[in-house]
C-alpha cells in the first residue's frame, strides 16, 4: 500500500492551488492513500477546504501558534513527527516546498526527488534537469520514505467534490526559536495569479522602463491575463521579483502565453514549455523565441502592443 | 565572525546547451566548458563583500568533486577567497552526502556563516543547503536577495513566490543565494597568478567517514518534448485572426 503524506501550502486563509496539483500527482501512484497535513495556527477552515478535494482520504490538522507563518525550520520537525508509517512525503515545488521538503528529507535521512513531472510507479518518476534540457527517469530506493516535490505546472488541479475525514493531531516536537519571521512584502494585485492564470502576458528588457511596462499591464487587462516578466526586466527594476518567469522564477502552464520583447533564453523558455499556445512579439526576426513560438510577429512592440490592445478591446 | 564557508560546485557552464547522449546513458559532458555554478559565484561574492566590510576574517571555499574541481577552486581563490578545500571523489555525491560532507567541514572549521547556491544548475536539485542546515540543527535562509549581518544575527530577504520575505536568523546559519543578491566581480589576471600561492587542501572523501546514504538512481536520460516552430503573421490583424482561430480570443 502506498501511503502518501502531502504537505499543504496555504497563507493562513486559503489553500494554495499547488496543493490540489500535488494531490493529482499523488493520485497517480498505484494504490495511493492520500493524507494531507495542514499545519497552521488555526487550520479548521483550511482543513475543510482540503477535505473537499477528490482523492484526498484524510486531512491531518496540526494547529500550533508557531505555525502562524510557514518557517521551514519550525515546520520540518512537526512533519517528521507525523511522517511515521507513510511510504511517501510530498510537497509542492513552489518556494514554500523547495525550502521545506529537503529539510524534512534530511531529518528522515533520505535524499529527495525534486520536481516530479510524471509518475511511472510508486518509486519511479521523471524529472527535468539542466533547466529542462534533459529529462531523467529516477528510482527511489526501497525500504525508506520517498520524499519529493511536485512540479506543479505538470499537473491539473484535483477537482472539488471529495469528503475526506479530518483528524486534529497534536504534535510533540522541539521547535527551534533560531529563525524568526519579520515581514512579507507582496505586491497585491487584482490581476489573475501568474501561476494559475489561463492567459499570461510577459514583458522583457525591451520595455525599457517601469513606466513603459504599463503597455504590458494594459494588454493583459484587455485579455484578462496575468502578467509575467523575464529576468532582465526584473533585474532592471521594471517589475518586482514575483513576476519572473523561468528556471529561477515561476514555471507556468497557461493556455496562452504572449512574450513581448523577450529574446527567449533557455532559462526563460524552461518556465513556459508547458504553455498551450506561445505568441512572440519581437523586432528581431532571428530571436530564439521564434523557434518555439506557435505564432510569431516581427516588429516594434511600442507600435504593435497598443494596436493589439485596441483590437482586443473593440 | 572569524570564518565564512562557501560551497563551489563545478558544473557545465550555463551558456552550454547540454546534449543527451544518443544511448540515453547520460548528458554529454566531455569537452564541454565547465564553470563555477553561477549561484555559488554569487555566494562567494557575498562572502568577499562581508569580509571586505570587516565582518569576517577568512573566506574558505570548498568543493566536493574530482581533481578537475581544483580549477574552480583556483578561480574562487583568484576572486579573493583565502583558502580552498577539495573533498576528492570520482563519483558525484548525492545531495544528502554532500550535506554530510559539508557538515564534516563545518565541524572542523566552525564557520559563523555557510553560503551556498540555491541550486546547482546541473541537477537542479535545490536541496543541499536545506539539508546541511537540518543536519547541523541550525537556521536556513534560502533564496536570499539581501543579507545584512548584525552581530550574532543575520537579516535575510528571501525571494519567494508571493514577493519578498524578511526573516531573522541566529548565527551560525546556512544562507543560499538567489540571482539578485549581487553581481560577482571579474577575476583579474594578476589575481590568478597570486591565487596559485594560496593553500588548496585536498581531502579524499573516504577519509571523512561519511555515513553512506541510499542514492536515487538515474535510470535513463531523454530529451524533453520539443516544441515546433509555428507560423509567422504579418501584422496585428493576422495575429488577432490566428488567436481567434485557436479559440483564444
Ligand atoms: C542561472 C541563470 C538563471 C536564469 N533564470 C532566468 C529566469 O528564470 N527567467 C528569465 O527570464 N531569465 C533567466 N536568466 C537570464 C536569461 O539568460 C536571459 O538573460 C534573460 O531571459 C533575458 O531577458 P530578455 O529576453 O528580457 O532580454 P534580452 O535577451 O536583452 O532580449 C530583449 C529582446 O527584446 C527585443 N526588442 C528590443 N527592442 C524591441 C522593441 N522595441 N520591440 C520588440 N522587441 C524588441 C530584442 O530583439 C531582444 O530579443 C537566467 C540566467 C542564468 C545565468
Ligand atoms: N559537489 C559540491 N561541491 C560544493 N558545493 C556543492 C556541491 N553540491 C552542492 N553544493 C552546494 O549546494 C548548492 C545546492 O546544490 P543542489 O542541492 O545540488 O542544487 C550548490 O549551489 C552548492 O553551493
Amino acid at each position: 500500500m502506498t501511503r502518501i503524506l502531502l504537505v499543504a501550502e496555504h497563507d493562513g486563509t486559503t489553500i494554495n492551488p499547488s496543493t490540489a496539483k500535488c494531490v493529482t500527482c499523488a493520485s497517480e501512484l498505484p494504490d495511493a492513500e492520500i493524507h494531507v497535513a495542514v499545519l497552521a495556527e488555526d487550520g479548521a477552515s483550511l482543513a475543510s477546504e482540503v477535505a473537499g478535494l477528490t482523492s484526498v482520504d484524510k486531512v491531518i490538522q496540526v494547529d500550533n501558534p508557531a505555525n502562524s507563518y510557514p518557517v521551514a525550520a519550525i515546520l520540518a520537525p512537526q512533519i517528521v513527527a507525523i511522517a511515521d508509517g507513510y511510504s511517501h512525503v510530498f510537497g509542492p515545488s513552489t518556494t514554500f516546498g523547495k525550502d521545506l521538503m529537503p529539510r524534512v528529507a534530511a531529518l528522515l535521512g533520505v535524499n529527495q526527488i525534486s520536481d516530479i513531472m510524471s509518475v511511472l510507479g510508486s518509486h519511479c518518476f521523471r524529472r527535468p534537469i539542466y533547466a529542462g534540457n534533459a529529462i531523467v527517469t529516477v528510482e527511489a530506493p526501497a525500504g525508506q520514505p520517498v520524499v519529493a516535490t511536485v512540479r506543479t505546472a505538470s499537473y491539473a488541479s484535483a477537482a472539488d467534490g471529495g469528503s475526506a475525514s479530518i483528524e486534529a493531531v497534536s504534535v510533540d516536537a522541539d521547535l527551534p526559536g533560531h529563525t524568526r519571521f519579520i515581514e512579507l512584502r507582496s505586491g497585491k494585485s487584482d490581476r489573475p495569479d501568474l501561476q494559475t492564470a489561463a492567459k499570461v502576458v510577459s514583458g522583457g528588457r525591451a520595455l525599457g522602463s517601469a513606466e513603459n511596462f504599463d503597455l504590458i499591464y494594459k494588454l493583459a487587462d484587455a485579455l484578462g491575463a496575468g502578467v509575467g516578466a523575464s529576468r532582465a526586466a526584473v533585474d532592471a527594476g521594471y517589475v518586482p521579483n514575483e513576476m519572473q518567469v523561468g528556471q529561477t522564477g515561476k514555471i507556468i502552464a497557461p493556455k496562452l502565453y504572449i512574450a513581448i520583447g523577450i529574446s527567449g533564453a533557455i532559462q526563460h523558455l524552461t518556465g513556459i514549455k508547458d504553455a498551450g499556445t506561445i505568441v512572440a512579439i519581437n523586432k528581431d526576426g532571428e530571436a530564439p523565441i521564434f523557434e518555439i513560438a506557435d505564432i510569431g510577429l516581427v516588429g516594434d512592440l511600442f507600435k504593435i502592443v497598443p494596436e493589439l490592445e485596441a483590437a482586443i478591446s473593440s | 565572525m572569524e570564518k565564512i564557508l562557501v560551497g563551489l560546485k563545478r558544473v557545465v557552464d550555463y551558456n552550454v546547451r547540454v546534449r543527451v547522449r544518443s544511448d540515453g546513458s547520460g548528458v554529454e559532458t566531455d569537452g564541454v566548458k565547465m564553470s563555477i555554478n553561477p549561484f555559488d559565484e554569487i555566494a562567494l561574492e557575498e562572502a568577499l563583500r562581508i569580509k571586505e566590510r570587516g565582518d569576517a576574517a577568512e573566506v574558505i571555499v570548498v568543493s566536493i568533486g574530482n581533481s578537475d574541481a581544483r580549477q574552480q577552486l583556483r578561480t574562487g581563490l583568484a576572486m579573493g577567497a583565502d583558502r580552498a578545500i577539495l573533498v576528492e571523489t570520482d563519483e558525484e555525491t548525492d545531495p544528502l552526502s554532500s550535506a554530510r560532507v559539508l557538515l564534516e567541514i563545518v565541524n572542523r572549521e566552525h564557520p559563523g556563516l555557510v553560503l551556498l547556491g540555491k541550486q546547482a544548475i546541473d541537477n537542479d536539485n535545490n536541496q543541499t543547503g536545506q539539508m546541511l542546515a537540518a543536519l547541523w540543527g541550525r537556521p536556513q535562509a534560502t533564496f536570499a536577495s539581501e543579507l545584512v549581518l548584525d552581530g550574532n544575527l543575520a537579516k535575510v530577504t528571501r525571494e519567494i513566490d508571493v514577493g519578498l520575505e524578511s526573516i531573522e536568523v541566529d548565527l551560525p546559519a546556512v544562507v543560499t543565494t538567489d540571482l539578485r543578491l549581487n553581481e560577482p566581480r571579474y577575476v583579474k589576471l594578476p589575481d590568478i597568478m597570486k591565487a596559485k600561492k594560496k593553500p588548496l587542501e585536498q581531502i579524499p572523501l573516504a577519509e571523512l567517514n561519511i555515513e553512506a546514504s541510499a542514492r536515487i538512481s538515474e535510470i535513463a536520460f531523454a530529451l524533453p518534448e520539443q516544441r515546433q516552430k509555428g507560423i509567422m503573421v504579418d501584422d496585428v490583424a493576422g495575429l488577432v485572426a490566428a488567436l481567434q482561430d485557436k479559440g483564444l480570443l
